[in-house]
């Protein structure tokens, strides 16, 4: 190493030499590195623009625009209908689940934060919309039924005809509380974001202000998630118990307007929240905050040493991924057409993590493939379509193997290619891994795998 | 000259042990120190107490010119009034370039909003430059710190410090498995770096503490046994007991 002298270390001295120009006759400011940048320095910083730094942006929305057109095209509304309404709403739930995906993936790849709750959010989300719809397509019907009488209706009859509708299949007939909005479109789609928001807010706060991390802090999510389904199972929850809310592919004042239509509407939006969701959370993990995520995944101790509150930036991610989830349950189930408590049992949100672990947890493309891939097989082992296999002493019906099949793969996954279905493009690209001898790239329970990093 | 820090009184015990007895220390703003003593003598301990991770059951820890205390204030606040923390083995973020760590440490608004909007200015980029040319590893910066050999993490990690820009430099075994060139070169800073700001070195080689030619805290079992030059207090018959005796 030659002795060539640099700079002193501390930003507070006044008037810093420039490298190469300290005194002749210090010893004291050897240090390892010598005077000058080598190319490489500026090549760390170059302002490439956002397409040039995350390719896969580009990719996503080119193959999600080309899968509009096609689908448009192929639709019964604008197209020769070569498939059918229900293939479009499940191509459009199916975008919806890559939504919700997403969010897991910036919770938990991006964050180390092992949620086992997000699919709460999702369903909570599809229950603000759900009310709105039911509550309007309701009165509709009752205004309908109520004109044939000789007197009109009173604002006050309408509502006890509505409350009446929709709480005789669990024994009342009053309005509950937690309805007061449901008139509403505008507040009820406030709800869809402050209701996940909130309860992520408030329960964050809870669990990590006491610092609780790794596995107990999913089985907290997990007994968050059970206890909400439980509660809502219960009749006089307010949301019609085990019933759920029903005939949300109806939409209010378009009872003419066909299924067809609605079906590919929903489709285009479900497509559109995606895009945008994608574009805005690759340009978030690429930025400053996508970096603090990550030291917190791998070392939440340093970071607060280098005075980042780790908490708040937790309960922010935490929070910012329950409204996400939110959104994507709203525009899910009016193409479900029905919502239950079942959906909030934490069987879904373990669902939500093996997708996401299946795409490849910590890139955003990953997560996406993981769950378009896997919900669409499972739908089409679970449809029935997919013929038997007779062994002679015994016959595999895919539609309970399924779920054998998927949990086999997921356990496959995790042990022999923990990268999952996005370890392919890192193959295509020649990225390695880096070889640690199976050592984590950072102390704690949520960190980067060794397997999982790229070289 | 008013103190940066001053730890009174201090006392600590785990489950009935008593790690820091009555501990009494202060550093002035632009001061270099050095902290001596047997393993399990507290010294880890002191540091935890400082920068937030342990709480005290008694004492007071006042810092700046205001006084205002630190033991109601979390690890993160406390790290973005001042105090920095180097721990003994080298604590990079692996998985990130050396110029993404560099980023992550420069002084900077914390919160999720400021990170969020936050975008390198052509300061910052000088800075950051600036401070990898000082440890030599401005070659590396678009790589992954992971790569890094250990030596040049542990510069990494100096200059993720220096990017913080503390008051006051907790640092805890800096020679532990350097070569001889790379302690020099660590003294040499250490020695610089408290002309502008206080500096705590938590060192057992006595050779390097010898080297960094400053006041000298010697701890034993919580508290203060001796305090001055090393030559003051290698001649101080307890310490010579305790801590040198034992060869």
């Amino acid at each position: 190493m030659t002795d060539t002298l640099t700079s002193p270390p501390t930003a507070s001295v006044p008037n810093p030499a420039t490298p190469g120009s300290a005194p002749p006759n210090s010893s004291v400011f050897k240090y390892p590195g010598g005077a000058g940048a080598g190319p490489r320095a500026s090549a760390a910083f170059a302002t490439k623009g956002f397409f040039a730094k995350n390719p896969s942006v580009l990719w996503f929305v080119l193959i999600i625009g080309a899968l509009v057109i096609g689908v448009t095209l192929l639709s019964p509304a604008f197209g020769g209908g070569e498939m059918s309404t229900s293939f479009v709403k499940t191509i459009g739930k199916t975008l919806c689940l890559c939504l919700a995906a997403l969010a897991m993936d910036i919770v938990w790849g991006y964050t180390g934060i092992l949620s086992l709750g997000h699919m709460a959010f999702f369903a909570l989300g599809g229950y603000m919309i759900g009310q709105w719809l039911m509550y309007a397509r309701t009165q509709e019907i009752v205004v309908q039924a109520l004109s044939a009488e000789a007197l009109p209706a009173t604002p006050g009859e309408i509502a006890q005809g509505v409350a009446t509708q929709i709480f005789g299949v669990v024994g009342g007939s009053d309005m509950p509380l937690v309805w007061s909005f449901a008139h509403s479109l505008p507040l009820q789609l406030m709800m869809v974001v402050l209701v996940p928001g909130i309860l992520a807010l408030v329960f964050g706060w809870l669990a990590f202000r006491s610092r609780v991390t790794g596995v107990y802090l999913s089985i907290l999510t997990q007994a968050m998630t059970l206890a909400l389904a439980l509660y809502l199972f219960q009749n006089d929850s307010g949301l019609r118990g085990n019933n759920g809310l029903s005939g949300l592919q109806n939409l209010p004042e378009m009872g003419a307007t066909s299924q067809d239509l609605v079906s590919i509407w929903f489709f285009w939006a479900a497509a559109a929240a995606l895009v945008l969701a994608y574009i805005l959370l690759a340009w978030v993990v690429s930025g400053k905050l996508g970096s603090v995520l990550r030291a917190i995944r791998d070392d939440e101790q340093r970071v607060r040493f280098l005075g980042y509150p780790v908490e708040g930036y937790k309960l922010f991610v935490f929070a910012v991924t329950a409204v996400i989830c939110g959104i994507a349950g709203a525009l899910y189930f009016p193409q479900a057409g029905i919502i239950n408590p079942a959906e909030l049992a934490p069987i879904a949100s373990i669902y939500l993590a093996v997708w996401v672990a299946i795409g490849g947890r910590g890139r955003l493309y990953g997560s996406v493939i993981g769950a378009a891939l896997v919900s669409l097989l499972s739908s089409w082992f679970t449809s029935g379509r997919v013929p038997s296999v007779p062994l002679g002493f015994y016959t595999i019906d895919w539609v309970d193997w399924w779920k054998v099949l998927l949990g086999l793969s997921f356990v496959l996954v995790t042990l022999f290619a923990p990268k999952g279905i996005g370890g392919l493009f890192d193959l295509f690209q020649g990225l390695k891994t880096p070889d640690r001898k199976g050592a984590p790239l950072g102390p704690d329970a949520g960190s980067l795998q060794e397997q999982e990093a790229v070289e | 000259m008013s103190a940066l820090l001053e730890v009174s009184g201090v006392s600590v015990s785990f489950d009935g042990f008593k790690a820091i007895n009555n501990l009494s220390f202060s550093i002035g703003p632009t001061e270099l120190r050095a902290i001596i003593g047997p393993n399990g003598a507290g010294k880890t301990t002191f540091m935890d107490i400082v920068t937030g991770k342990t709480r005290p059951n008694a004492g007071t820890v006042k810092w700046g010119e205001r006084g205002q205390s630190l033991l109601k204030m979390s690890e993160a606040a406390i790290a973005r009034a001042g105090v920095g923390r180097k721990f003994q083995r080298p604590t990079v973020f692996e998985d990130q370039t050396v110029a993404e760590n560099l980023v992550l440490a420069l002084k900077s608004p914390r919160s999720p909003f400021a990170a969020l909007v936050f975008a390198l200015s052509g300061e910052g980029r000088k800075r950051v430059e600036a401070l990898a040319v000082q440890v030599g590893l401005t070659e590396h910066l678009s790589r992954k710190s992971g790569e890094l050999s250990h030596g040049q993490k542990q510069w990494l990690e100096i200059a993720m410090l220096l990017a913080q820009e503390p008051r006051l430099l907790l640092v805890d075994e800096p020679a532990a498995g350097m070569t001889l060139a790379e302690r020099e070169l660590t003294t040499a800073m250490l020695v610089e770096i408290a002309r502008t700001r206080a500096v705590v070195v938590v060192e057992h080689d006595m050779d390097f503490v010898r080297r960094l030619d400053c006041r000298v805290t010697v701890l034993h079992e919580g508290s203060v046994l001796a305090e001055g030059t090393l030559d003051h207090v290698t001649k101080v018959p307890q310490v010579i007991e305790v801590y040198l005796g034992r060869g």
